[in-house]
């Protein structure tokens, strides 16, 4: 239901932000793309939009925040939350022999975080006395309202109203006091109202993610420092793509230019390519434990094959004109190796060391997640066996910057050193 | 004096299916050092199979290609080569291309910057030779080729339609610019091209080929290149005797083209 009710808030954010960005910012600004007549289809004509790009993140932070009642977000813009103070309800109670009794209940709904403290009332008179519960918001609570009544559950007595409302258990009701049901054994189970936002442990505020990341950057989890266990995962990731690269490549060139090399290696490569990393991982637990070893291998293992076939793929993609102009300007095999083929093999060489990288993040985080002692997916893992739902965001949060930060990285270095590639 | 001579070559691609195709049907070709011959023919005739193995990057079936004195065996840098496109060193700049042939060589600037420097003047390139390849149009690509070319001094030059992918200005003002460094460094320049005007302009000598299997079907003695050079090339083609030539030539290739459609719609 609030997932529904998400969505179609998002929705309404996008088309609204769309409307109000082309009718405010279209008028103002003119500039000579915009006067294209024709643009559909036309790939290069299509560049994302600055504006819809910020409109999106703070959405996305928007809708969380409002939905976890986040200090962030102004109070307006939250979604109602869950009942939090005192309330009360009274119940009917009726005995075997048809006498009948009310009883007020006291709740107090403690907020999200503080501990629901135990109290007390007056129990009042008559056979039923007012009972006392101290509950957490956003749950439900089981009600023994007999313990204190003079006629108990087991001698017949039974709930058949609450707040005057007759009742006899079969379907749940509601009064302004939240919702009403009896368990098997009669005794009331009730909630107060939920609202729309999200508990805690499910969906914790931006802020507390923050802090948390300030907490553990300072403090650290797990004997580490939230920059230790990053930094693990990163030493991993270059480590091991390094390692992948160093081997990898020059295989791929032998594959390009041997057909023995080629006919020796294709089966495995061809073998190994579709199998994930992540199936390794047992495997290499098995044979090397969960130490830095075998997440290394792992790794390597994960950008060997890529790195290969991005070489082959740059030998054996050379234009045979440029190797029959440099044969007949004069050059050697080994010169046309080192200045020709070794070149013109870099363009695919970076798209396959892109996608590597993109998969050695992926893998070092998921073979954390099973087996290791820091490192970014160790740190959620763990937290998430705490359901320390705070720590988990924060580290799905940065592994995702992360991964971006290096793409980015990757391809700004693409543009340095190879910026034909795409243009010949 | 040096020669290029073509002796009996012919040319059979074995096909994988079994079959074969007869490329080139003994073809004999003696060329004196200085001449231009431009290569006209239908699509499919042989023209770049011919070039590639007087190039030497092709073994010929039989036949043998002979070079002042001695036997091709394969690519060299007495034979320079410019392709239609595609060639170049994109990680490379204008300079460092045209460069190239002497820097392979083993020379250093000092042996090779000032001829390199003049043949990137020659041909209009001396204010871009910083600029990356992918930075040049079309015209000026071409003219890094010539230029790279040349600066390894060859004995021989092969082109296999430099010009074809360049449009008709440029184009116009690329045939000047061969016929000018032809008669400037008198190289032995084999130009292979689809265009008729093109190779009467260029050629001294023309060859029309014959297809299936691929043949020397008549050759022409010109005069029209040494009109050219430093003429305006469109005076040359209001001569005596041009559009007679031309008229010749394209009504027996259309007639070759003819009977190429005529006989694959009959296996049809
Ligand atoms: N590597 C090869 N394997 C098999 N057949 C080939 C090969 N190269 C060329 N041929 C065949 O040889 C014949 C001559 O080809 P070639 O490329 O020399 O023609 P061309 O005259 O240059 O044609 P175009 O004017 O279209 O460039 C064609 O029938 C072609 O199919
Ligand atoms: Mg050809």
């Amino acid at each position: 239901m609030i997932g529904l009710l998400i969505l179609a808030v998002y929705v309404a954010i996008f088309f609204v932000s769309f409307l109000v960005v082309r009718f405010l910012v279209r008028r103002t600004t003119q500039d000579y793309t915009s006067l294209k007549t024709v643009t559909f289809g036309d790939e290069s004509a299509v560049t994302s939009n600055r504006v819809a790009s910020i409109v999106s993140v703070v959405t996305i932070f928007l809708i969380w925040g409002s939905f976890t009642g986040s200090n962030w977000v102004p109070g307006f813009l939250h979604a109602p939350g869950p009942f939090v103070g005192e309330t009360s309800f009274t119940y009917t109670l009726e005995t075997e022999d048809g006498t009948r009794d009310d009883a007020t209940v006291h709740v107090r709904v403690f907020d999200f975080g503080e501990t629901a403290q135990k109290f007390d009332v007056d129990e009042g008179d008559g056979i039923a006395k007012d009972d006392a519960v101290a509950m957490s918001a956003s749950r439900s609570t089981t009600i023994l309202f007999d313990k204190n009544d003079e006629v108990k559950r087991s001698d017949g007595a039974r709930v058949v109203a609450i707040d005057g409302v007759e009742f006899n258990g079969s379907r749940r009701v509601k009064s302004p006091a939240g919702s009403f049901s009896l368990t098997d054994k009669g005794a009331i189970s009730f909630a107060p109202p939920r609202g729309l936002q999200m508990e805690p442990i499910w969906l914790p505020p931006p802020e507390a993610v923050v802090s948390r990341a300030v907490e553990i950057s300072n403090e650290g989890y797990r004997d580490s420092t939230l920059w230790k266990h990053l930094g693990y995962s990163l030493f991993r990731v270059i480590l091991g793509f390094f390692f992948g690269a160093l081997l990898g490549i020059p295989l791929g060139y032998a594959m390009g230019l041997s057909d023995w090399f080629r006919g020796w290696f294709e089966p495995i490569v061809e073998f190994m390519r579709p199998v994930p990393p992540l199936a390794l991982i047992p495997l290499v637990i098995i044979w090397f434990g969960i130490g830095e070893t075998g997440k290394i291998i792992l790794l390597f293992l994960a950008s060997l094959w890529i790195m290969a076939i991005a070489a082959r793929a740059g030998v054996s993609g050379v234009n045979i004109s440029k190797v029959h102009a440099a044969y007949s300007l004069g050059a050697s095999k080994f010169q046309i190796m080192r200045y020709v083929i070794m070149p013109n093999s870099l363009p695919e060489i970076f798209t396959g060391a892109r996608v590597a990288m993109g998969v050695c993040w992926g893998t070092v985080v998921a073979a954390e997640l099973v087996a290791a002692s820091e490192g970014a997916g160790m740190m959620i893992m763990v937290a998430s066996k705490f359901q320390l739902t705070d720590i988990v965001l924060m580290g799905i949060i940065l592994i995702g910057v992360i991964g971006f930060a290096i793409d980015i990285l990757m391809s700004k270095a693409e543009n340095l050193l190879v910026p034909w590639k795409g243009r010949s | 004096m040096s020669t290029l001579s073509i002796e009996n070559i012919s040319m059979r691609f074995d096909l994988p299916n079994g079959t074969h195709v007869q490329a080139l049907k003994d073809v004999s070709l003696e060329l004196n050092t200085g001449e231009l011959l431009s290569v006209l023919g239908p699509s499919g005739c042989g023209k770049t199979t011919l070039l590639n193995i007087v190039a030497g990057f092709l073994a010929p079936t039989e036949g043998q290609i002979i070079l002042n004195g001695h036997t091709v065996t394969g690519p060299d840098a007495e034979r320079g080569m410019v392709f239609q496109q595609g060639a170049l060193f994109e990680w490379m700049d204008v300079r460092e291309n045209v460069s190239f042939g002497p820097r392979m060589k083993g020379q250093n600037e000092a042996q090779w910057g000032a001829h390199v420097d003049h043949l990137l003047d020659v041909t209009g390139l001396g204010d871009f030779k910083d600029k990356a390849i992918y930075e040049l149009s079309g015209g000026m690509q071409q003219r890094v080729a010539l230029a790279r070319c040349l600066a390894n001094d060859p004995d021989v030059i092969l082109m296999d339609e430099p010009l074809g992918a360049l449009d008709a200005l440029t184009r116009e003002k690329m045939q000047g610019l061969v016929l000018k460094l032809w008669k400037e460094t008198g190289k032995t320049i084999i130009l292979i091209t689809h265009s008729v005007e093109e190779a009467i302009l260029l050629g001294e000598r023309l060859l029309v080929m014959a297809p299936r299997p691929g043949r020397i079907h008549k050759e022409y003695n010109l005069p029209f290149a040494d009109m050219g050079v430093g003429a305006d090339l469109r005076e040359v083609k209001q001569a005596e005797g041009y559009a007679e030539t031309r008229e010749e030539i394209l009504e027996m290739i259309w007639d070759m083209e003819e009977e190429i459609m005529g006989r694959s719609e009959d296996t049809k």
